[in-house]
């Protein structure tokens, strides 16, 4: 084993970290508030929004997640040029750098499976606790806020908790494209100085601190669930 | 207090309605099951949506419009929100929040409908807790509580809106007989205080000891009704004196 490389490779590896953990933290966040959206216009919306939302999902949940992004980056992404005007005053978003193609994809793939999720656990609130929001006088958007939502999220912690661990296992996808993620500071590593185990058993390890991190994040929030702890 | 007089769609469960509760009165919807005694206690807060008539509440009509489904909308919704807080509702499956202590549950509109200081809304439910006898209750999580406690801390729910009515719908119908008297007894307690109160029930003999008013639905219209002398002794309607002696529903 050769662990000489790490000290030149230390900012490349913490760099791709910062990557990694930027698309997870933006695509999940971002996702969420989407896969509300989502779940909202399923569940209480009208015929129309109702029907994108689950067309939405359905096409999320159906398709890999590369060729999601492969038809960003280089579908999309090389669509931008050809439309009339663009090229001329638009120079920024042919320039868009891949970061922003991954940012997008991973975002909208975790929304169309929170979204699903989170239409679950609206519909598992049952409706008599929202009626008596509903009888005491509270505003539709102070029931969502204060009732509906966060009695929806601590049904889902639970799963939401695998969903975030398997975004963040997604997230190597991004290299492809391609994003410097942690998972491609190995890659060079593995080009740059013949090595195979050294690289991606250091990678392993960051992953595995990760997921512990998550977990362990996750459990902590979990342990504060009311209905998971008789007083 | 309220006068009310409505219709409903296609399958007609209300078919013109009215009633009047006066401050202080204590007003029992009777009837069998499906003669529309909880729809018209859910149309006084618009809970369900009558497709004709008026509600008045405390004087103030609700403004309404008719909308393609058939039914009445209120067209204001800052004036249901704000008459909906002088009703206080008590269902029959309690419907507290289960993600709230039981604290919770009463300081929740307080604080976050009427724009009470949590301190001031905390002292408030402290003594409604302490008039339904669960103030040691006050840091547990509804589902640890029995069926009694949980529709004793609805009722303090309710009660912490300082509401000019309490709308009672089937109060105890979820609960084990064992439990029953425990509720009826913070009702009663409600009714001796002078509150105005409309009680869909199907305890009889309640009702007829609490009530100042009673009211015996059939098929959607108000078969009978007068004081509780009048409706459960001297009626004159066949079907009424059959259901409130025969109990059954």
């Amino acid at each position: 084993m050769r662990w000489d490389w790490v000290p030149d490779y230390a900012a490349a590896l913490a760099h791709g970290l910062f990557i990694t953990l930027l698309v997870l933290v933006v695509s999940v966040f971002l996702g969420f508030a989407l896969a509300v959206m989502l779940a909202l216009a399923q569940v209480r919306g009208g015929m129309i929004s109702s029907f994108i939302s689950k067309c939405f999902c359905n096409y999320i949940r159906g398709t890999p997640l590369l060729m999601q992004l492969y038809l960003l980056y280089y579908g999309v992404g090389s669509l931008f040029p050809l439309i009339p005007g663009v090229r001329e005053h638009l120079q920024w978003l042919v320039r868009l750098d891949a970061i922003y193609y991954v940012l997008m994809a991973f975002t909208l793939s975790f929304a169309g499976y929170e979204g699903e999720i989170m239409r679950g656990a609206f519909l598992a609130v049952p409706r008599g606790e929202l009626e008596a929001g509903e009888a005491i006088g509270m505003s539709g958007w102070q029931i969502l806020r204060r009732i509906w939502l966060p009695s929806a999220l601590y049904k889902v912690l639970p799963t939401l908790a695998g969903e975030v661990i398997g975004q963040l296992k997604s997230t190597p996808l991004a290299f492809t494209v391609p994003v410097m993620d942690l998972m491609g500071a190995a890659h060079k590593v593995m080009q740059d100085k013949y090595l195979i185990y050294e690289p991606l058993l250091l990678v392993a390890c960051i992953y595995l601190v990760l997921t512990w991190a998550i977990t362990s994040g996750f459990s902590l929030i979990e342990r504060q669930i009311p209905s998971r702890r008789s007083v | 207090m309220a006068d009310l007089h409505k219709s409903f769609g296609q399958l007609e469960v209300l078919k013109g309605v009215s009633m009047i509760a006066q401050k202080g009165d204590v007003v029992s919807l009777i009837g069998a099951s499906g003669s529309g005694k909880s729809t018209l206690l859910r149309c006084i807060n618009f809970l369900e949506l009558p497709s004709q008539g008026r509600v008045i509440v405390g004087g103030e009509e609700i403004i309404l419009e008719p909308r393609a489904d058939g039914n009445l909308h209120p067209s204001d919704r800052k004036q249901l929100e704000r008459l909906r807080t002088k009703l206080g509702m008590v269902f029959q499956s309690f419907n507290l929040w289960q993600h709230m202590t039981v604290l919770q549950n009463l300081i929740e509109a307080p604080v976050h409908v009427l724009k009470l200081s949590r301190a001031e809304a905390v002292e408030r439910a402290e003594g409604y807790l302490n008039k339904v006898g669960l103030i040691d209750k006050r840091d547990h999580y509804p589902a640890t509580l029995s069926g009694g406690q949980q529709q004793r801390a609805a009722i303090a729910r309710a009660l912490c809106m300082e509401p000019k009515v309490m709308l009672f719908d089937e109060p105890t119908s979820a609960l084990d007989p064992e439990l029953v008297s425990e509720v009826l007894r913070v009702i009663r307690n409600l009714a001796q205080d002078g509150r105005t109160m409309i009680l869909v029930t199907h305890e009889m003999r309640f009702a007829r000891e609490v009530s100042s008013h009673v009211i015996f639905l059939h098929q959607g219209k108000v078969e009978e009704e007068g004081s509780p002398q009048h409706v459960f002794g001297t009626t004159k309607s066949e079907r009424c004196r059959q259901f409130v002696s025969g109990g059954f529903h």
